[in-house]
């Protein structure tokens, strides 16, 4: 076991496939031959084609760095020159200062090109190497970097350089010596924009924090920073790679006996009597060593005769203490996360992995060595729901930018590839949040907590084919609204020009017609740049029964709540328990869970989500049906924020009054039963789409506050309110 | 068979063969790493590291910190180095050194003292303090300036809490002074904390020192309401110029560079890059080729018009890292666009500036409009929201701008508390959100739904023995009928504020359902506070508000409930008021008048979420407690300016019912409703108020919630709320 990892290579087995047919087999034998015969033959091309092709193909592309295992084991030796000189670590680097951002061609790529030099062995004039051999996790990071989308095999192209001389462990290497082999690497350029990737930096008996090699201006990673000697902005924290950790394979473990458990096998007396006093008065702390019998076997921990399995031990327990040891980072902190313990951190000034772009707050608990003995009264206080959200957290870090060294390298790469395009680079929430809560939370258009002023006023949106005559007729009702500022006309007729300017009413407010390529329903939904109020009124042309009263009550109530569908006609769905599907209804009820885009406001934000954000097949089924965009609209908004919409004003029979019940759409009226049917058949598929029903439903609806009041109507601000 | 095929297949099966046998290998090299048992390469930590086995201390950790703690140097100063924390653990106060008058203070300081002694962070006692705020000027030390204090070395060696500058915030705008404007202000601040506008990367302590936005001598002291873009006189949908600048150049000397090479990028269309010579006294003389025609440029175009219509706004460096531009721009309403290299932008400790300004980089400024134009509507409309909402929750005030720099303070001190970067980005922030209340986001009102509520009813004009007739007609008793009704709720408490004796247990009503019913008596009667204390007993998020004359029915309690659990983050109910500015006395207004919209809802008849109470208690300055408690009135007028304050929300108004008290009491007891004066009271403090919050938080509705079948012509038996149709107002 000694020198080598806990966790040996896994081994490629090939699967011995027997081709046995059993579809051939008969009774004659001449098929049976002749069968076997037309096998080989097929067999035999198919190998040669999967030889020939793709090893060419591969060896075209492949960089002339082949990281082939093989090459390792006989690298080409290079001599460092004992009067070559190196070049001093810049403490005060940072990213401006010290990088050359010129190399970084500034293409619409918005990556960096990372250059990877051949692996040579860099040995002394004796010919003694001056680093131990290669280890399996610096060979990981060169071979994830070869083989990402960072990857340059021409340096001039590149932006960074990574040398590769195996800086992983500081105490393998002779400092001095590769302080000089970096020097001599033909695009150091004193250490410019090149990375060093380090995890143990320094060595006995000091456990300096940083790697004493000199590098220049080259930038560092490390998993043992200490915040007076990291640079921040330049440097990368990498955690402190456990090659126990990648073996717990599950997380989820119902009985977390322990409250807490401390597993390091060694820990400084100062804090052991500490965390022995806490042990000893409560029966939740678990305090394990290593065994007396085998103290080098990283598998086992003791706590006096009992053994323990290591890290399995860890998936028992809520909290796991991560105390500093020589060094500042410790392994245990991976192991923790990957069992699912919440790492509880005590080790003062240490740089938590990848700091600049991860929010530890809510994965970790941190503790000054000081306040070591008020751990326990501390973790007996966190509440349940806090536990879930950081064990949550943890894990979603750990499987996101943890498990290999691969992921590690990535990483480290990607955040440097942030500074550098930091305009396109990713943001808080991308980095911390899992998808599921991403969803909700990138969505910042709706951060402020209320909707723009009166005075930018709404743009009416009316969808139009052909009936000019209810056009005309709603456009001059209203056109009569103080806070309308313009008018789209969407005007689906590709058969059909638009009537001249002579032709149309003349109205007080602005109008503009856009024509569409297509008649289609979701180009009512389109973000034409025309729009440029921020709340829409979505208006179908056959609209004529809304008040002046009622469109600027509707747009104060939207201006309240920004992020809804506020509007007129309301609709709810319902569980239909016989058929067990959901049924769309347009009774009165005493609930609403959409509001249809006949008459509504929204904020037109979701056109843009609309047209480039809606899930599966939605948009096209809209389209060639000509049906239930609106219904697809109401689901849109309230998957992204989770809200009901809100009707405004008492009901009124939209349409034509003598039409009963007629619902809001260019179809034949007659046709109604199907078309109910139909809008029902919307909302059962666009469940299926959603994975859920996504629609909320409320019990209520917007009112003046006047409303119904025996006031007379001239203290009243808003008179006609569900008139006729 | 036929030979043939014998023959063929024979072939075939040699080619075959021979393909594995010479082709194999070369099938392994498709797998490069899998195909071939390698010897496994060395882990680059062997077991023995793993285990930490043979680790050496040359210094017990013990030991090392307290070496750190007696021989750090200004530079290596960290919390766990230079901060005493001892001194914290009875609270976080914050004491101001005494302040000279003989010594000139700014007006800015003065501000940020004043800021500090109003609110609840303060201690006239130095030995409860955490932190302490020197008494003397130490925001300018370009010693070059006015404002320069002199001599300041030996008047803070001389104060008697120095200390060596422990546990002290020095607070910095300018430091440095021409040629070379360096981070040194002039006196040594020993483990002081350093709270600085312009820190350097470099000379940033990390998690130690704070970075400051440099504001103007005219930035309001408290308040700072208006979001700038949504302001009525900004065009907030279209803007006329992508990207703006203008300001001063300098020519030559430190900082000159990038602003010099600003012309570049102007093309008097959409990129309005315009800069002058003119600073100082002797610019003509130093001038070069092009100010002439630069000034002439920059006269032409307005600053405030410029910034406001602008999408985005560059913001450069000055002789010194940050410069006024920062803040000049979120008022603006423009997203920024850092241009200054190596500085550490304002609070970005908490802060995640990069959902909220573009990051340019001083050598590649002439790509600067490639990558605004880069930047698709979409992304335009977050970053502008963003931006404003950092400027409205941390920067509009100096109060905001000081309590953020204290609550970063003190998240260092207490360094589990869990205040995570998704609370300090996202509304309503990390000052409304006290880490004490919960441990988890999840728990805060907007956040949290729940399924039921507590009653808290509030008795205090009961004069007689009104349960006497403890059969029907007592109000109270009446209102603990009507409650118990409701389907969602999980407890009454009633608060028992009256000087009459509490009746005994056996005189209370037994409630339907097994409703438990508790009655608390307040430490202190006449604190009409006391209402709002957070009480164990209620243990669902949902508080029901009560006075103790209510009239409302079952239906209405539950309609209410029903709105309030979907804007748990408002105050829902039925007693409407509203302010309005009354212009012959120049002061604000209260009125209870019937009009078309309203700004407050009384907790007479109201549900909002429990936390209010937590911050009504613990987070309100100690001077609006003073005036609710000497007034003995206005309980519900605050609490309605503190939830707007918070949420930037008008309240909710449900049902039509306007008339809430039960008028027989109100008659009879001595109410304090029929009392003229109790409304005079109340205007008063509706402007007392108004002056502690600097400003107006109460924002008006017109919009009221009723059931979605209100008053519609159907049968009444379809609807689900009957009881509210009968309702007179």
């Amino acid at each position: 076991m000694k020198g080598k990892c806990p966790k040996s290579f896994t081994v490629f087995t090939e699967n011995s496939s027997s081709f046995t047919n059993r579809t051939i087999v008969t009774f004659n034998f001449r098929h049976f031959f002749l069968g076997f015969a037309y096998l080989l033959l097929f067999i035999f091309l198919a190998l040669s084609i999967l030889l020939w092709v793709p090893l060419h193909t591969r060896h075209s592309l492949e960089p002339s760095v082949l990281l082939e295992r093989a090459s390792l084991d006989h690298l080409p030796e290079l001599v460092v020159l004992n009067n070559s000189l190196s070049f001093a670590t810049q403490k005060n680097c940072t990213y401006y200062t010290c990088f050359d951002v010129y190399k970084c061609s500034h293409t619409h790529s918005g990556r960096i090109g990372v250059y990877v030099y051949p692996v040579v062995e860099f040995v002394d004039k004796d010919k003694v190497p001056i680093t131990k051999k290669i280890t399996s996790e610096f060979y990981n990071i060169l071979k994830a970097i070869t083989k990402s989308m960072y990857f340059t095999s021409d340096p001039n192209e590149a932006c960074l350089f990574i040398p590769t001389i195996d800086l992983l462990n500081q105490n393998r290497i002779r400092p001095k010596d590769v302080g000089k082999a970096l020097s001599s690497l033909p695009y150091w350029n004193e250490g410019r924009n090149h990375l060093i990737f380090n995890i143990l930096p320094g060595s006995m008996p000091e456990y300096h924090p940083f790697l004493e090699v000199d590098i220049g201006y080259a930038m560092m990673t490390s998993g043992g920073f200490s915040s007076l000697t990291y640079r921040s902005g330049f440097d990368v924290s990498v955690p402190v790679y456990s090659p126990l950790a990648a073996e717990l394979r599950t997380q989820s473990s119902q009985d977390r006996n322990w409250l807490v458990i401390s597993s390091q096998p060694y820990i400084h007396e100062d804090f052991r009597e500490v965390i022995s006093e806490m042990a000893a008065e409560h029966p939740g702390f678990l305090v394990l060593n290593s065994c007396g019998s085998s103290p080098l076997d990283t598998k086992l921990r003791c706590r006096d005769e009992e053994t323990y399995n290591f890290p399995d031990i860890l998936m028992n327990a809520t909290f796991c203490l991560v105390v500093r040891g020589a060094r500042l980072g410790q392994p245990t902190l991976m192991e923790s996360l990957a069992a699912g313990c919440i790492p509880v951190v005590v080790s003062d000034s240490y740089v938590l992995p990848y700091e600049e772009v991860i929010d530890w707050k809510s994965a970790v608990l941190q503790l000054y060595e000081d306040d070591l003995s008020k751990m326990m009264d501390l973790l007996r206080g966190v509440s349940s729901d806090r536990i879930s959200e950081m064990r949550q957290k943890g894990n979603w870090i750990y499987t996101r930018y943890f498990t290999s060294m691969e992921r590690i390298a990535l990483t480290t790469l990607r955040i440097i590839n942030d500074r550098v395009f930091p305009h396109i680079g990713r943001s808080y929430s991308d980095w911390n949040d899992p998808p599921i809560e991403r969803r909700h939370l990138t969505y910042k258009t709706f951060a402020l907590p209320m909707g723009p002023p009166r005075s930018q006023g709404f743009t009416a949106v009316v969808l139009t084919y052909d009936r000019l005559e209810s056009l005309f007729h709603v456009l001059e009702r209203i056109s009569k609204a103080p806070s309308l500022a313009k008018i789209v006309i969407v005007w689906n007729n590709q058969f059909k020009d638009p009537p001249p300017i002579s032709s149309w009413p003349r109205l007080p407010k602005p109008l503009q017609i856009v024509r569409t390529k297509r008649n289609q329903l979701s180009n009512r939904f389109y973000p034409f740049p025309e729009i440029e109020t921020e709340a829409i009124l979505a208006m179908d042309d056959d609209i004529i029964m809304l008040t002046t009263d009622e469109l600027e009550f509707g747009f104060e109530v939207w201006r309240q709540f920004p992020d809804r569908i506020v509007g007129f006609p309301s609709r709810t769905h319902v569980w239909d328990g016989f058929n067990h599907r959901w049924k769309y209804e347009s009774e009165w009820t005493n609930n609403v869970s959409m509001v249809l885009t006949g008459a509504a406001f929204y904020h037109r934000v979701y056109n843009y989500y609309y047209s480039s954000a809606m899930p599966g097949d939605i948009k096209s089924w809209v389209d060639d049906h000509m049906n239930c965009e609106d219904i697809a609209m109401n689901f849109l908004v309230a998957n992204l924020t989770g809200k009901a919409p809100i009707k405004v004003a008492p009901r009124k029979k939209f349409k034509c009054p003598e039409c009963v019940n007629a619902d809001l759409l260019s179809v034949d009226l007659s046709d109604m039963t199907a078309h109910m049917a139909e809008r029902s058949e919307c909302i059962n598929r666009f469940a299926d789409i959603y994975g859920r029903l996504p629609l909320r439903s409320v019990e209520f609806r917007a009112d003046p506050v006047l409303f119904k009041d025996n006031l007379p109507d001239a203290f009243k601000r808003f008179n006609e309110i569900g008139s006729l | 068979m036929q030979a043939k095929q014998r023959y063929i297949l024979l072939f075939l099966s040699c080619a075959f063969l021979a393909l594995c046998y010479f082709g194999g290998y070369r099938l392994k090299g498709l797998f490069p790493d899998r195909g071939r048992h390698w010897p496994s390469l060395d882990c680059y930590m062997d077991s023995e590291e793993l285990m930490e086995h043979r680790a050496f201390w040359s210094l017990p950790p013990k030991q090392r910190q307290e070496e750190a703690k007696a021989n750090t140097v200004r530079e290596q100063c960290r919390m766990e180095t230079c901060f005493d924390f001892s001194k914290c653990v009875s609270g976080f106060k914050v004491y101001i050194h005494p302040v000279e008058e003989t010594v000139a203070m700014s007006s800015t300081y003065r501000k940020i003292l004043n800021v500090i002694t109003e609110s609840r962070y303060h201690t006239t006692d130095a030995s409860q303090a955490c932190l302490f705020i020197l008494g003397l000027d130490t925001l300018d030390r370009d010693s070059l300036s006015s404002d320069y204090v002199r001599g300041m070395q030996s008047k803070l060696n001389s104060l008697p809490h120095w200390n060596g500058g422990q546990n002290h915030i020095i607070f910095n705008f300018y430091s440095g002074t021409w040629p070379d404007y360096t981070e040194d202000l002039g006196m040594d601040i020993g483990r002081a904390i350093l709270a600085k506008a312009s820190i350097s990367v470099q000379n940033y302590r990390p998690s130690f020192d704070i970075s400051l936005p440099l504001v103007h001598k005219e930035h309001l002291e408290r308040g700072g309401d208006i979001l700038p873009i949504y302001a009525e006189n900004i065009p907030a949908a279209s803007k006329s110029y992508l990207l703006a600048f203008k300001g001063k150049r300098y020519v030559y000397g430190i900082g000159s560079e990038t602003r010099n090479s600003l012309y570049h990028l102007h093309n008097s269309r959409d990129v309005i890059m315009v800069t002058t010579c003119k600073h100082g006294k002797s610019w003509k003389e130093l001038k070069d080729e092009r100010c002439e025609e630069d000034n002439a440029e920059y006269d032409r175009y307005d600053y405030e018009i410029l910034l406001h219509n602008s999408t985005f706004c560059l913001v450069p460096r000055g002789r010194r890292l940050g410069s006024f531009r920062f803040i000049e721009v979120l008022q603006a309403g423009c997203i920024p666009v850092l241009l200054s290299n190596n500085w550490v932008i304002p609070f970005s400790e908490i802060i995640d500036w990069k959902t909220s300004a573009i990051w340019a980089d001083e050598r590649l400024l002439l790509q600067v409009p490639d990558i605004v134009r880069s930047i698709e509507a979409e992304r335009v409309m977050a970053l502008r929201q963003q931006s404003q909402l950092l400027w409205h929750m941390y920067f509009s005030s100096i109060d905001r701008i000081i309590f953020t720099t204290l609550e970063i303070v003190r998240q260092r001190i207490q360094q589990h508390l869990w205040r995570d970067g998704r609370v300090w980005n996202s509304f309503p922030g990390g000052l409304v959100t006290l880490p004490d209340y919960t441990d988890t986001p999840s728990r805060l009102p907007w956040n949290q739904q729940s399924s039921q509520f507590t009653a808290v009813i509030y008795s205090q004009y009961q004069t007689g023995s009104p349960l006497v007739p403890a059969t029907s007609s007592g109000p109270l008793l009446h209102l603990l009928r009507v409650v118990s009704r409701s389907q969602h709720v999980a407890r009454i408490v009633v608060v028992w504020a009256s000087d009459a004796p509490k009746p005994p247990p056996a005189r209370w009503p037994s409630l339907t359902r097994g409703i438990p019913l508790h009655i608390v008596v307040p430490q202190q009667k006449q604190n009409i506070g006391e209402r709002f204390r957070p009480l164990d007993l209620i243990e669902t998020d949902a508080v029901f508000s009560l006075d103790e004359d209510a009239t409302l029915t079952t239906d209405e309690i539950d309609f209410a409930f029903h709105v309030w659990r979907h804007f748990p983050e408002r105050i829902v109910g039925f007693p409407a008021r509203t302010h309005y500015w009354d212009d012959t006395k120049a002061q604000w207004g209260y009125t209870s008048k019937w009009t078309n919209e309203y700004s407050m809802v009384l907790t007479g008849a109201a549900i909002y979420h429990r936390y209010y109470h937590t911050l009504y208690t613990d987070w309100l300055s100690p001077l609006l407690h003073k005036t609710v408690d000497q007034s003995r009135n206005c309980e519900d007028i605050l609490i309605n300016f503190l939830v707007s304050h918070v949420t930037r929300q008008p309240p909710i108004k449900v049902s039509q019912r306007k008339q809430y008290k039960n008028s027989n009491l109100s008659a009879v007891a001595r109410s304090p409703w029929n009392d003229p004066d109790h409304f005079l009271q109340r205007q008063t403090c509706l402007n007392t108020f108004v002056a502690l919050f600097g400003y107006m938080p109460l924002i008006r509705s017109a919009v009221r919630f009723d059931p979605v079948l209100f008053k519609d012509p159907v049968s009444n038996l379809r609807k689900k709320y009957r009881q509210m149709e009968s309702v007179h107002n």
